[in-house]
C-alpha cells in the first residue's frame, strides 16, 4: 500500500474499498473481546472457520473477529449482517446449526435470540432488545461493525475523514474553538473542559509539545476504555492525530496498561496500518504535517493513572504524581507541554470534527455533552458496557437498560467514579447523571464504572475495601495520603471485625476531612469519597455494626455465624462432605450440625445446601442457638401415605 | 524450577529499543515476560547498559505490580477484587485459593507449582468472580468449585 498523498487519494481509496464489498452479503460478526474471550469465543470462532472452510461457503459468507459490542452478560456473541440478526450465548455446538439454518437457508435459530426474562418474547434485532434500544452508541456502536486489525473496516465507515477535514480545511485554532464549542469535557475523571486544555498547551512556549492517550484504566468495575481501544482503535488514533495537529504537537505517546494484553495487540497493529497508508509519520495525507505515536505499556500501578504520575512513568521513572503549580500544559513529560486526555475523550474528537460543535452540544445536559460510556456491573441483570447521553437517570441505566436486580433482590446503592466516588443510595435512583450532579451527591463520573450493589452487600464493608485499595495503591510520598488512608482503614477493619467503639464514625470524618484537604493529588483528595458517601447515606448499617455487632448484609466474616436449620436439614450430607474444616457433624438420617469452634466461615455450606431445602442461614448479632441433642437429631423416615 | 536469566538476552531486548529515552520500564516488562522474574543480577546489568543507578532501577522494579524480585512458579493464578468481583463474593474466593494451597497472596508454594496473586480488575466484570490461571479466565466462580479447577493444572 503506497502512502495517501491528498484527501482526494483517500477518497479514492474509499470508494475502491465500498466497491469492493457487497452489502448484501452475509457477515458474521463475532466479538473476540476480552470478555467473551473469557467465555471461550475463540472455540465458536475456530468452529465457524471450520465449517465454513468445509462446506466452501467463502462465497457466501464472511466471518469478521470484532471488539466488544457491550452486552458481555451474554456472550459470547454475533450480530448477523446485513439482516443484524443478534444472537447471544453461542456455544461451538450450535455452530452448525448457525450455518445451516442461517447461512445457507436464512432463517433465524430461535434459540440464540435474545429472550426477555419478564414478557419470554424473543427480540431478533439490536432494535428490539432493550438492553441495546435504549442507548446512543455514538462511540461503541461501531465495534461489531469494525474488525479492529483492518483499518480497510474503518475506512469503509468514513473513517479518517475527519482528520482529513481538520488538516486541509481548519486551521488549529479552529479545532481547539470547535472542540471548546462542544463543551466535550475529559472522560478520565476530572471533567476539565478538552478545548481550553488543548488552547493553554498550544499557547504555552516551545517548540516541542506532546499528546497523550491515558489508557492506564485503573478504576476496577470500569473497562470502557479497553473496548474502544481493542475494538476500534483507530478512532482513538484518529482523534490523537487532530489534537496534535490542533496543538501543535509531533510525537504522541498511548499509555496502555499491561493487563490490557489484547488491547496493546491491536492499537499497535492500527498504528503500523496507519502509517503504512499515510494517516502517521512525516507529511500526513501530503499536508506537510508530521507525526509520530509510541505505544507504552503501564506496569501495574493505580496512582500512575494520575496525569502527572503517568508522564513520570513515560519518562521510565517510578510513575509518582508531583505538586501541579505549574500545569502539565505548560511543563509535562522532559518539562515539555503535554496535553493528556482520556481513550474515550480522544474518541469523541473525530464526531465533533464530522458533525460540528453545534451538534455535539446538543446531546447531553447544561454542563455535560455528549454521551457517556458505563461500565454496568455487580449485582444487575444485564451486566456490560452502555451508552447514553449525559443526563439519563440511574434508573434508566440500571433499570431499563440493565434489566434490574438478578434474584429479586432489593437494590441498595450504586457505587460511581471508582476507588474516588462515592455510594449513591435508592431515594436518589432517579438522579441525571453528569459531572456535576454525581458531585453534589458526595461522588464523581470518575472513568464511568458504575457497581450495582443488592441488600447482600455490606456497606461498612465496602468503604472498608476502597480503603484497602487505596492503601495499597498509594505511593506514599505524602504524609496526608499515606497515612490518613491507613488510619481509615484500620478503623474501617476494626468495625467490620466487631471492634468498632462509640465515636469511631466521628473520627473517620476528621480524618476524611484532613485527608482531602492535606494531599498532594487526586488519590488522596479524593480517597475519603467511599467512607463519607457511606456515613452520609448508610449510617445506620455504621451502627448496627458498631453498637449491636451486627452486619446487616451478612457480609462481615467476624460478624456472622454460619447455621444449620434443624428443621429444614434433610441429612443430605452435601454440606458435611464438602465442608473444608470437617466442622460438620452428622450422617445419614443424622441432622448436621455445625461446630462453630471449627467452623472457618469459608460459606461453602451455605453455597452447596440445595436451594429446595436452603438448611444453612447466616446469623449476625445474636447468639447461635444451641445444638439439637443428640438423641433428636434422627429424622424419621417419612411414611408413604397409603390410600384408603 | 528458577528460571535462569540469560545475559544475551537483555541485551537483546535492550538492543531492540535502539538508544530510545525513557525505556526502563518497557525493558523491565519485556524481561520480566520472558522469564517471570527479575533477579538481582539482571537487574545490575540493565543498570549499567542503561546507565541508570542501580537504586533507580531497583525503586521501579520494586514499585510497579507487574515485576516480581522473587522467581514465580510454574502458573500463575491471579484472583480478581475488583469493585464488580469484590460484590459478587471474590474475597471468598480468594480465601479458598489460600486456603487450599497453602499460602497467601503475592506467595509462590513450595514445590514452585503455583504462585498467587490479587488484581483489581481484568475488565471482565460480567463474570465475577474471577480468576485467572496462565491467561485462562475462569469466571462466574463458587467457593466450591475452586480445588477442582486447582486440580486441573499439575
Amino acid at each position: 500500500m503506497a502512502q495517501l498523498q491528498s484527501p482526494a487519494e483517500l477518497e479514492e481509496l474509499r470508494k475502491h474499498i465500498l466497491a469492493k464489498r457487497d452489502p448484501h452479503k452475509m457477515c458474521i460478526a463475532i466479538c473476540a473481546g476480552t470478555g467473551c474471550l473469557a467465555l471461550r469465543c475463540d472455540k465458536v470462532i475456530a468452529a465457524l472457520k471450520h465449517e465454513i472452510k468445509k462446506q466452501a461457503l467463502e462465497a457466501k459468507v464472511d466471518l469478521r473477529e470484532t471488539g466488544c459490542p457491550g452486552f458481555c452478560e451474554k456472550g459470547p456473541l454475533a450480530v448477523i449482517y446485513p439482516q443484524e440478526i443478534c444472537y447471544f450465548q453461542i456455544k461451538p455446538e450450535d455452530v452448525n446449526e448457525i450455518i445451516s439454518k442461517t447461512v445457507i437457508e436464512n432463517k433465524i435459530v430461535d434459540h440464540l435470540l435474545y429472550t426477555d426474562p419478564v414478557t419470554g418474547k424473543k427480540a431478533v434485532h439490536e432494535s428490539e432488545i432493550p438492553f441495546y434500544k435504549s442507548q446512543t452508541r455514538l462511540l461503541i456502536g461501531n465495534n461489531s461493525k469494525i474488525n479492529p486489525t483492518n483499518i480497510e473496516d474503518y475506512l469503509a465507515l468514513g473513517g479518517y475523514s475527519a482528520l482529513s477535514k481538520a488538516l486541509f480545511t481548519m486551521a488549529p485554532e479552529e479545532i481547539i474553538d470547535e472542540v471548546k464549542n462542544s463543551g466535550l469535557r475529559g472522560r478520565g475523571g476530572g471533567g476539565f473542559p478538552t478545548g481550553r486544555k488543548w488552547e493553554e498547551c498550544r499557547n504555552a512556549p516551545g517548540e516541542i509539545k506532546y499528546v497523550i492517550v491515558n489508557a492506564d484504566e485503573g478504576d476496577p468495575g470500569a473497562f470502557m476504555d479497553r473496548a474502544l481501544l481493542e475494538g476500534n482503535p483507530h478512532s482513538v488514533i484518529e482523534g490523537l492525530i487532530i489534537g496534535a495537529y490542533a496543538i501543535g504537537s509531533h510525537v504522541g505517546y498511548i499509555y496502555v496498561r499491561e493487563e490490557y494484553p489484547l488491547a496493546v495487540e491491536n492499537v499497535s497493529i492500527a498504528l503500523n496500518q496507519a502509517e503504512e497508508y499515510g494517516f502517521l509519520g512525516t507529511d500526513i495525507l501530503g499536508s506537510g504535517f508530521d507525526f509520530y505515536i509510541k505505544v507504552h505499556r503501564g506496569a501495574g500501578a493505580f496512582v500512575s493513572g494520575e496525569s502527572s504520575a503517568l508522564m513520570t512513568a513515560l519518562e521510565g521513572r517510578v510513575g509518582e504524581p508531583r505538586p501541579k503549580y505549574i500545569h502539565t500544559v505548560i511543563s509535562g513529560i522532559w518539562d515539555k507541554p503535554s496535553t493528556l486526555n482520556n481513550v474515550e475523550t480522544w474518541a469523541n474528537v473525530p464526531l465533533i470534527i464530522n458533525n460540528g460543535a453545534e451538534w455535539y452540544a446538543s446531546i447531553g445536559t447544561e454542563s455535560s455533552k455528549g454521551t457517556k460510556i458505563f461500565s454496568l456491573v455487580g449485582k444487575v441483570n444485564n451486566t456490560g458496557l452502555v451508552e447514553v447521553p449525559m443526563g439519563t437517570s440511574l434508573r434508566d441505566i440500571i433499570y431499563t437498560i440493565g434489566g434490574g436486580i438478578p434474584e429479586g433482590k432489593k437494590f441498595k446503592a450504586v457505587q460511581t467514579g471508582g476507588p474516588s466516588g462515592g455510594c449513591i443510595p435508592e431515594s436518589l435512583i432517579d438522579s441525571p447523571v453528569d459531572f456535576d450532579e454525581l458531585s453534589a451527591l458526595g461522588s464523581m463520573m470518575g472513568s464511568g464504572g458504575m457497581i450495582v450493589m443488592d441488600e447482600d452487600t455490606c456497606m461498612v464493608d465496602t468503604a472498608r475495601y476502597f480503603l484497602d485499595f487505596l492503601a495499597d495503591e498509594s505511593c506514599g510520598k505524602c504524609t496526608p495520603c499515606r497515612e490518613g488512608i491507613d488510619q481509615m482503614l484500620t478503623i474501617l477493619t476494626h468495625i467490620t471485625e466487631g471492634e468498632g467503639q462509640d465515636g469511631d464514625i466521628e473520627l473517620l470524618e476528621e480524618i476524611a476531612e484532613v485527608t482531602k484537604n492535606a494531599s498532594l493529588c487526586a488519590l488522596g483528595q479524593t480517597a475519603a469519597n467511599p467512607v463519607l458517601s457511606t456515613i452520609r447515606y448508610f449510617r445506620d448499617e455504621y451502627e448496627a455494626h458498631i453498637t449491636e455487632k451486627r452486619c446487616p448484609a451478612g457480609v462481615c466474616k467476624a460478624l456472622i455465624s454460619y447455621y444449620i436449620q434443624p428443621d429444614k436439614c434433610k441429612a443430605c450430607l452435601i454440606c458435611l462432605k464438602n465442608c473444608p474444616s470437617g466442622a460438620i457433624a452428622g450422617g445419614k438420617k443424622q441432622i448436621h450440625i455445625i461446630d462453630q469452634g471449627r467452623c472457618i466461615k469459608c460459606g461453602i455450606c451455605f453455597d452447596v445446601c440445595p436451594q429446595r431445602f436452603s438448611a444453612v442461614k447466616k446469623i449476625s448479632g445474636r447468639p447461635v442457638p444451641p445444638p439439637t441433642p443428640i438423641e433428636a437429631r434422627t429424622i424419621e423416615e417419612r411414611k408413604p401415605r397409603r390410600k384408603q | 524450577m528458577v528460571s535462569h536469566i540469560d545475559p544475551a538476552a537483555i541485551d537483546t531486548i535492550i538492543d531492540r529499543y535502539q538508544g530510545e529515552e525513557g525505556i526502563l520500564i518497557q525493558v523491565l516488562l519485556d524481561v520480566q515476560h520472558e522469564y517471570n522474574w527479575l533477579s538481582q543480577e539482571a537487574l545490575k546489568q540493565i543498570s549499567n547498559r542503561l546507565g541508570i543507578a542501580f537504586s533507580e532501577v531497583y525503586r521501579v522494579a520494586s514499585f510497579y505490580k507487574a515485576m516480581s524480585l522473587t522467581p514465580r512458579g510454574n502458573h500463575l493464578i491471579r484472583v480478581c477484587l475488583g469493585t464488580a468481583c469484590h460484590v459478587r463474593g471474590a474475597p471468598r474466593i480468594l480465601d479458598n485459593v489460600e486456603r487450599a494451597l497453602n499460602i497467601k497472596a503475592g506467595e509462590t508454594t513450595r514445590d514452585m507449582k503455583f504462585s498467587l496473586e490479587r488484581v483489581n480488575c481484568l475488565g471482565c466484570c460480567a463474570l465475577g468472580p474471577v480468576m485467572v490461571i496462565d491467561g485462562e479466565a475462569h469466571g462466574n466462580l463458587v467457593p466450591a468449585k475452586v480445588e477442582e479447577i486447582l486440580n486441573e493444572y499439575d
